[in-house]
């Protein structure tokens, strides 16, 4: 078999055999739910869309995705087993595109379990099936970008905790990045060229461009080259640790 | 085969494995002696490929570990210190992970995965997680995860550490049986263990290589090489006649237990000459032994470069 797919099965694997998944998937649906529903007055609007629900999960990432990729390689500085797993014939490439899809396959499937909330606004009344599958695209590449950023920070340390919370604080910093509000407050303070690269960081944008059933190719090539980007960025925070 | 050339490794001021020359043949039990933090560890880091070299190569089965570390840890079952596994696994699961990460194909997996199994007597645990075993069979579970692929060269950290007497007996017969056509390179600082297992010995400190030697070579550097020692009743008479022989150096008498050691001049056997005055002086000697020399005082002479009284 492949060594992606032997990392990334007992990834998975493990998920499983831990509480670990029990608990995210039950939070997640739980906290998927309420916002939809209370905060994103998914009634009250009248309309047969899921955007109240999409709206919500940039947040609900915020705190779950970090959750998920915080022991992605600390805990294995941490247990010893890093350098069981990075002494057998796998690339650190390899590696770590099998912890990744294993986590991003995860929370993908967390996604798929919403579907009951697909189900009830299609009862309800006839929404655009085609926005509500490229807002689950467009969802799905955002938690990808955000595991890629968690797994790249927890190459860093062997603390979970601290992998959680930077990750946390880097995402945060990447949503804020395009709200209306941060863009307003830096227009009179910095040269136009710059909030406009600022904000095209975002990863609000994109999601919300996705959401709104806008399929653009840039819009995917920077959820990509996102996580390509982070991924890259740990293989290569891996490789200096073996000679610092 | 295992060879380091120069291998270094330095964090920050300090140096860890500093020039490490060593060399293993295939047939051969290499021991990688030294007290708890001389470099034993860093060294087989660098030769797992875990650890980059600060300077010098390493190769196993003539890969250099840096630039074709694939094929070199393809050749290589490694055991690392502290044998460290995934808690949440079974065993059958935790093998059969490493089988696929190892690329055995279903059916060479299937028979090695069998064979691993019975010659480790994991057969009872195979559906526990690794979390509950207990530290022996954890040891033993590392060691299956080392031997798995059938490799050419095996390294182990501290294979015994925390074993219990039968439990390292049954971890060096293994070793013993797999020594024949294999390279293996362990580590220790169990000096009854490069009795038991090596058939050479490399004795390093502060990182540095201090001798390269057989168990017996070391042996014949002890001062108690040779020596001949005696528990007799009333021996305290004859110790003086004793220090008079010609090929004799010197005569102590252990305190606690009376117990005489004779020591040889260089190159002298004394023996015979010993064991004819004790006859002569008449005494009852109750039990006589030649010395083959002491491996703990060896090892304390060169780790501590301290000359050993005489």
């Amino acid at each position: 078999m492949n060594p992606v797919m032997a990392v990334a099965r007992r990834e998975l694997r493990s998920y499983f055999v831990t509480p670990v998944a029990y608990v995210f998937l039950v939070i997640f649906l739980v906290l998927a739910g309420i916002l939809t529903f209370y905060v994103g007055d998914f009634y009250e609007r009248g309309q047969a869309d899921l955007q109240p629900f999409f709206s919500m999960h940039p947040w609900l990432y915020l705190i779950l995705v970090p959750a998920v990729s915080m022991r992605i390689w600390a805990e294995e500085a941490k247990g010893g087993t890093l350098e069981l797993l990075l002494t057998l014939p796998v690339t650190l490439l390899q590696a770590m595109l099998g912890k990744f899809l294993a986590a991003w396959l995860f929370v993908g499937l967390a996604l798929l379990l919403t579907f009951p909330i697909w189900i009830t606004v299609n009862y309800l009344g006839s929404p655009d099936n085609g926005v509500i599958v490229a807002g689950y695209l467009g969802s799905w590449l955002m938690a990808g970008a955000f595991l890629a950023i968690g797994t790249c920070i927890s190459t860093l340390t062997r603390s979970q905790v601290v992998a959680f919370i930077l990750t946390a604080l880097v995402c945060v910093l990447l949503i804020l990045a395009g709200q209306a509000q941060v863009i307003d407050f830096f227009q009179g303070t910095l040269p136009r060229k710059l909030v406009n690269a600022v904000a095209h960081l975002s990863l609000l944008r994109h999601f919300e461009a996705i959401a709104r059933g806008v399929l653009d190719v840039r819009d995917l090539l920077y959820f990509l080259l996102t996580i390509v980007a982070w991924l890259t960025a740990g293989v290569l925070v891996l490789d200096l640790k073996r000679m610092r | 085969m295992i060879e380091t050339d120069q291998l270094t490794r330095r964090y920050g001021h300090l140096v860890a494995v500093d020039a490490l020359s060593i060399r293993a043949e295939p047939g051969q039990v290499l021991g990688l002696l030294g007290p708890n933090g001389a470099g034993k560890s860093t060294a087989m880091r660098m030769i797992s490929g875990f650890l980059a070299p600060s300077s010098g190569t390493a190769r196993v089965c003539g890969h250099d570990v840096q630039r074709e570390s694939l094929a070199a840890r393809r050749a290589l079952g490694y055991l690392p210190e502290g044998a460290p596994s995934y808690g949440e696994m079974t065993v059958r699961e935790f093998l059969v992970f490493i089988a696929r990460v190892r690329g055995l194909k279903a059916d060479v997996g299937r028979r090695r995965f069998d064979e691993v199994v019975g010659r480790l007597q994991l057969e009872e645990v195979l559906e526990q997680c690794i979390d509950t075993l207990s530290k022996g069979l954890r040891r033993r579970v590392g060691l299956a995860q080392a031997i798995l692929h059938d490799p050419p060269v095996l390294m182990l950290d501290e294979p015994t550490d925390g074993l219990d007497p039968n439990q390292k007996h049954a971890v060096r017969q293994l070793i013993d049986a797999m020594a024949r056509e294999r390279t293996i390179l362990i580590s220790t600082h169990l000096l009854e263990e490069v009795h038991a297992l090596c058939n050479r010995v490399v004795i390093i400190a502060r990182g540095k290589l201090l001798a390269d030697a057989t168990p017996a070579e070391l042996e014949a550097r002890s001062r108690y090489h040779g020596a001949v020692s005696f528990s007799a009743a009333g021996s305290g008479v004859s110790q003086e006649m004793l220090g008079r022989l010609p090929q004799v150096a010197g005569v102590e008498v252990d305190p606690l237990d009376g117990r005489v050691t004779v020591f040889p001049r260089p190159g002298e056997r004394i023996l015979e000459p010993v064991e004819q005055l004790l006859r002569e002086q008449g005494l009852e000697v109750s039990e006589i032994q030649l010395e083959r020399g002491r491996l703990d005082e060896v090892f304390r002479q060169i780790t501590l470069g301290d000359e050993v009284p005489a």
